[in-house]
């Protein structure tokens, strides 16, 4: 064994400074605010401790993978050292790798992983509502699982398309070697797994018990653990800006020659919807919880209604970030769906145009809707119809990508493989997430379901019926590429099957008792709505358990049969999958030139026998 | 020809499922829908309700049909040889038809909602200071003073009681004035169909008119804290002269407390206003 | 050993870990105080019992991991414990006795100064029947809302001699005594807790120990 190779920029050394940072942070935050800043010692707390010691950690978790290596040796003006570009063996999938391919993999692993926990939560949830007023978690634990639930997902889901399936497959759907910036791209993905670690630290500090949304002025009399919540999203936001910074500019300067905008695959296309929301709504929500921290350790009065300061602003603020958020959570969902029907029903995408228009659409116009979250708060009641409108109107480019879908399916040959199975549902849950959308952009209709189990079920038919269901046709159908190895359709399709069943006999019957009267985030409830509560605890479990029956496929697929599955199981025109599984470290040998359409079905060259898309291989341009 | 058939067969689908669903959706689940008709407000939202549920269920009905026929009709055979379908990659008349059609719903939706809106008196949401949406002709003020973790309700007209109760008079506009004394509560009365979010410093009206008597549940609908679960009760709509009996027992209960009392007002700000200690 | 051993192992080791952590974490989050179940005696016209309990300024290191947190504590069995979690017989009478040795700090909302849902509608501060105390009086409240039961507890004068600093108190120390009853109607799990903003150093005087169970907040277990 080499120990000295234990000395390097690894993940060993990045934990201990990371630990080491930690310390450092939280002795220098009890130095400091000591004397200079007061921090109320009744209170037994200290926040800015807290925080420093996050930053710290941070700063030490990071520079102990080596990302202050290359700016420092830039800056001495010496030749940076490559070895990031370490390209072989398992290692580089725990270390800083610039490969997007490996990007990609640790971030598929990574967001799974939290995923978990934040399904371990959802299930700990149900358990706690089995019973309208008996509790196997207290009030205070109840809130702390809530809030690391929804935030946990909301925080992990942002890039749970976009992380794994943009960042491996985009630079080749476009034609490239890499992404415009490699570093910044490892960088995301070490943030937002240092940040998923902070955020579950704040079990120790007494959680936090304002949900995801963090609304002030509860955030500011919340204990530490809410810290934990700003730290989390802070680093999710900054992750999320960067993610979608570095997508923009690969997309607009990284191209292969030929590779026309409208030529672009409309999983693209809705990567780039994405990342310009990301791009703009993040560094809102860094700059909100910038203010609530200050809020909490310098005693500034942002939030405070007394103190000249409004909880308004931290809802508008919030819900400007917010309401982008969870169309960054939609739109991918959109482009894996119709990345995958042209390939199971063997036809070109239907409306291609309708399709981007469609997307952009929602990306502009998910601007202009964010106070429908305060229909009833009393803020600019004026402006009501305004906002009902605006939300209204997101239902026609939503449209566009549902008649698109349809049109898609028209006269095709549709294979019902796994991904098919899991697009097809994105289709029937996203029509009910979207129906049920309609009551609560409806002013009167609103003012029962606001705030009730109905708007909760609604965005986890959108979030979870279309995020995760379309998370995992990704998974099934681009993870062969990814690995080489096939994953088993027989419990794909039972995976598939017992989700898609539980997951509407959980969310269904909650739209129902959310119109019945029930409060979200409420750890009791009326007796009349037990017999309701215990059906859906008992589906959440289900849906908990078809999960299950996923990670051991996937696991016995992956790690023990490992079936190869070739370059093009899905006999797709895609450039993708003209490229060997896994695909080369370079990708291409040569940069390819586009000609024509990215969907070539059925296109002249006899049905269905050429499975070749219309890509013409030239020299490859000369490297700088 | 072929492509005829598949039109039509989905068209009939939609035009036979829709003529089934839209009669169940008016007569059976329509009236039937939730907050009920206890009060002008939540008789308001059941109506649009109901009008909501009708603008979609043709829509509903053509994914679904489309959907269920395509893949009965359109699916690869098992076992099938891989063949490409037809290169269609649009269809302008139909993209224009769905845009025509979908537009055309959501412009009459909002402008429903609108009208609705306005007909209602904000059909029990809470409107902010100034209201837009108001019944003209006398009210009775009731505010609503959520804390953690309890609301409180004032009477203005009745000397300002303040009571731990809630009692309506049945078949009188009420104007609530929810606020707040520390973070964000939500005040839901369900079966009235009333929602306000309580913020501090804000007074937040909602108007409301009670058609019956009876009893109905109180909830905070929005998280604020540790007792947000427990943050209900159960308030009570009587009529004009039990009210009258029950609001002078108020009174008479709460004299000793009555001196200290902050005077009325539409929002209050109690000490401590930051940090306490 | 051959790759698919070791993988098989690898493999049930994830599969270990992950169950540990899991349990370790769901098992953090369910341990909760026991309840302190109040001893029942059969008194004339149905059951009653006898609870005692004192509210303390600052916890001490002894009894809680928030030393400078405010608290409730009851007697169990001569002893006083951090326990605000109680079991109490349904349809009774519950004669309580505070012992109240923390300072003033005065109610947001000064209508909760009346007690209410009280047998008698009063409670007797140092032997004196009350039913209002001054709101800027008051330290605590102690308050069944499910049950409609709210007593305001009156500080001790910020000047008083002998003041308590550490918990728990001695009678000895600078203290109100407030006696009050209320009867527990049907079974049921009802919360308790404070509406003073006694929560030092927190926005409002609501974070910390009054939003924490165990300290300014409970339960009452009526079976």
């Amino acid at each position: 064994m080499n120990f000295r190779r234990l000395l390097g920029y690894n993940l060993l050394t990045a934990f201990v400074l990371g630990i080491v940072g930690f310390y450092v942070g939280w002795w220098l935050g009890h130095q400091f605010s000591g004397p200079s800043i007061a921090y109320f010692a009744d209170t037994g707390q200290n926040d800015i401790a807290l925080f420093l010691a996050y930053l710290v950690g941070l700063i030490g978790f990071l520079s102990g993978l080596g990302f202050a290596s290359y700016p420092i040796q830039r800056l001495l003006g010496k030749p940076p050292s490559l070895r990031e570009k370490e390209t072989a063996g398992t290692g580089r999938y725990f270390t800083l790798c610039t490969d997007h391919k490996v990007v990609g993999m640790q971030y598929l692993i990574g967001i799974g992983a939290f995923i978990f926990v934040g399904g371990l939560n959802a299930m700990l949830i149900r358990f706690e509502l089995l019973s309208p007023t008996k509790q196997t978690f207290n009030a205070n634990n109840y809130l702390t699982i809530v809030g690391l639930h929804g935030t946990m997902m909301m925080g992990m889901m942002t890039s749970g398309i976009l992380g794994p399936f943009a960042n491996y497959f985009l630079p080749i759907m476009i034609g490239a070697r890499r992404m415009a910036f490699p570093r910044i791209e490892a960088l995301t993905f070490w943030l937002l797994m240092v940040a998923g670690v902070i955020l579950m630290t704040t079990v120790g500090y007494g959680g936090f018990p304002t949900g995801w949304t963090g609304y002030a002025p509860l955030n500011d009399q919340a204990n530490m653990g809410m810290d934990s919540y700003i730290v989390f999203f802070a680093l999710v936001g900054l992750s999320m800006s960067l993610l979608g910074l570095n997508m923009i500019a690969t997309v607009v300067t990284m191209r292969a020659p030929g590779m026309a905008w409208g030529r672009l695959p409309i999983f693209v296309w809705s990567v780039i919807a994405t990342s310009v929301l990301m791009l703009l709504a993040a560094p809102v929500l860094i700059s909100t919880l910038l203010m609530v921290a200050l809020d909490r350790t310098a005693q500034t009065g942002f939030f405070n209604a007394q103190a000249g300061g409004s909880p308004y602003l931290y809802q508008n603020l919030f819900w400007i970030f917010g309401h982008p958020e969870v169309y960054i959570l939609a739109l991918p969902g959109m482009g894996i769906l119709l990345e995958i029907l042209p390939v199971f029903a063997r036809k070109p995408l239907w409306g291609y145009r309708l399709a981007v228009t469609g997307m952009l659409g929602i990306s502009l116009l998910s601007w202009l809707v964010w106070q429908h979250h305060l229909f009833v708060s009393g803020i600019n009641a004026d402006l009501r119809p305004f906002y009902m409108l605006s939300t209204e109107l997101i239902s026609l480019p939503t449209g566009f990508i549902f008649i698109c879908a349809l049109g898609t399916l028209w006269q095709g040959r549709i294979r019902f493989t796994v991904p098919m199975l899991f697009a097809l549902a994105w289709l029937f849950n996203f029509l009910i997430g979207g129906l049920s959308g309609v009551f609560l952009s409806d002013v009167p209709s609103d003012v029962t379901t606001h705030g009730s189990f109905f708007s909760m079920a609604h965005f986890h038919y959108t979030i979870m019926g279309g995020l995760l269901f379309s998370f995992f046709a990704a998974i099934y159908f681009w993870v062969p590429k990814m690995t080489g190895y096939a994953i088993n359709e027989r419990f794909g399709k039972i995976h598939f099957w017992t989700m898609f069943i539980a997951f509407n006999s959980t969310f269904g019957p909650l739209l129902v008792i959310g119109f019945l009267g029930m409060p979200r985030r409420a750890v009791t409830y009326a007796g009349y709505l037990h017999g309701g509560n215990t059906w859906v605890s008992i589906s959440a479990f289900f849906l908990g358990g078809s999960m299950l029956v996923f990670v051991g496929n996937f696991v016995w697929s992956q790690v023990f049969a490992r079936v190869p599955v070739g370059a093009n199981p899905w006999a797709s025109k895609s450039i993708e999958w003209q490229l060997p599984s896994p695909v080369p470290v370079h990708n291409f040998d040569r940069i390819p030139t586009f000609g024509a359409d990215p969907y070539p079905y059925g296109d002249g060259d006899g049905a269905g026998d050429s499975t070749a898309p219309r890509v013409v291989t030239a020299p490859a341009r000369p490297r700088p | 020809m072929r492509l005829q058939g598949h039109a039509g067969r989905i068209a009939a689908l939609t035009v036979v499922g829709t003529a089934i669903v839209l009669p169940l959706v008016i007569f059976v689940l329509g009236p039937n829908m939730p907050p009920g008709h206890r009060t002008t407000g939540a008789s308001s939202q059941v109506n649009d309700n109901t009008v909501l549920l009708v603008v979609m269920t043709p829509f509903t009905v053509f994914i679904l049909a489309y959907l269920a026929y395509a893949i009965f009709a359109f699916r690869a055979a098992a076992g099938e040889e891989l063949r490409d379908g037809p290169p269609i990659r649009g269809h302008m008349p139909s993209q224009i038809a769905w845009l025509v059609v979908t537009s055309a719903a959501v412009l009459f939706l909002a402008i429903f909602g609108t009208a609705e809106l306005f007909a209602s008196n904000g059909a029990g949401g809470g409107e902010g200071p100034k209201p837009i949406a108001k019944p003209s002709g006398p009210v009775l003020p009731v505010q609503v003073i959520g804390q953690q973790w309890e609301f409180t309700f004032r009477y203005p007209t009745y000397g300002g009681v303040e009571t731990a109760e809630l009692v309506l008079p049945v078949n009188r506009q009420i104007e609530f004035h929810v606020t707040s004394l520390d973070v964000i509560h939500s005040f839901w009365a369900y079966e009235l169909g009333v929602k306000a979010d309580a913020n501090p410093g804000v007074d937040n009206v909602a108007y409301v008119k009670a058609t019956k008597t009876g009893d109905f549940q109180i909830r905070c609908a929005e998280l604020c804290g540790l007792w947000h679960g427990y943050m209900f009760d159960t308030g009570h709509v009587v009529d004009a002269a039990q009210f009258d009996t029950w609001i002078a027992g108020e009174r008479k209960q709460f004299t000793p407390v009555e001196k200290y009392l902050p005077r009325y007002s539409v929002t209050y700000s109690p000490d401590p206003q930051v940090r306490a200690g | 050993m051959s790759m698919r051993v070791q993988k098989a192992l690898a493999t049930l080791l994830g599969i270990v870990v992950v169950g540990i952590l899991a349990g370790i974490y769901v098992t953090s989050l369910t341990g909760g105080p026991t309840p302190y179940r109040v001893p029942v005696a059969a008194a004339a016209g149905g059951r009653s019992v006898n609870l005692t309990i004192q509210t303390v300024a600052a916890v001490g290191p002894k009894l809680a991991p928030n030393a400078n947190w405010v608290s409730y504590l009851v007697r169990e069995h001569g002893i006083w414990h951090r326990s605000t979690v109680w079991t109490l017989p349904a349809n009774s009478l519950i004669h309580v006795t505070v012992y109240q040795f923390d300072g003033k700090s005065g109610l947001r909302n000064p209508f909760l100064a009346q007690a209410r849902g009280l047998v008698g509608d009063a409670f007797t501060l140092n032997g004196k029947s009350l039913s209002t105390i001054n709101p800027d009086d008051a330290s605590h409240t102690f308050a069944i809302p499910q049950l409609g039961v709210l007593v305001p507890l009156a500080g001790v004068a910020d000047d008083a001699e002998n003041q308590c600093d550490v918990a728990p108190c001695p009678l000895s120390t600078a203290h109100n005594t407030i006696t009050f009853t209320f009867r527990t109607g049907k079974k049921g799990h009802y919360r308790w807790q404070c509406f003073v903003p006694c929560a030092a150093g927190f926005y409002y005087g609501f974070g910390g120990p009054m939003q924490t169970i165990g300290y300014m907040d409970g339960f009452v277990n009526v079976v």
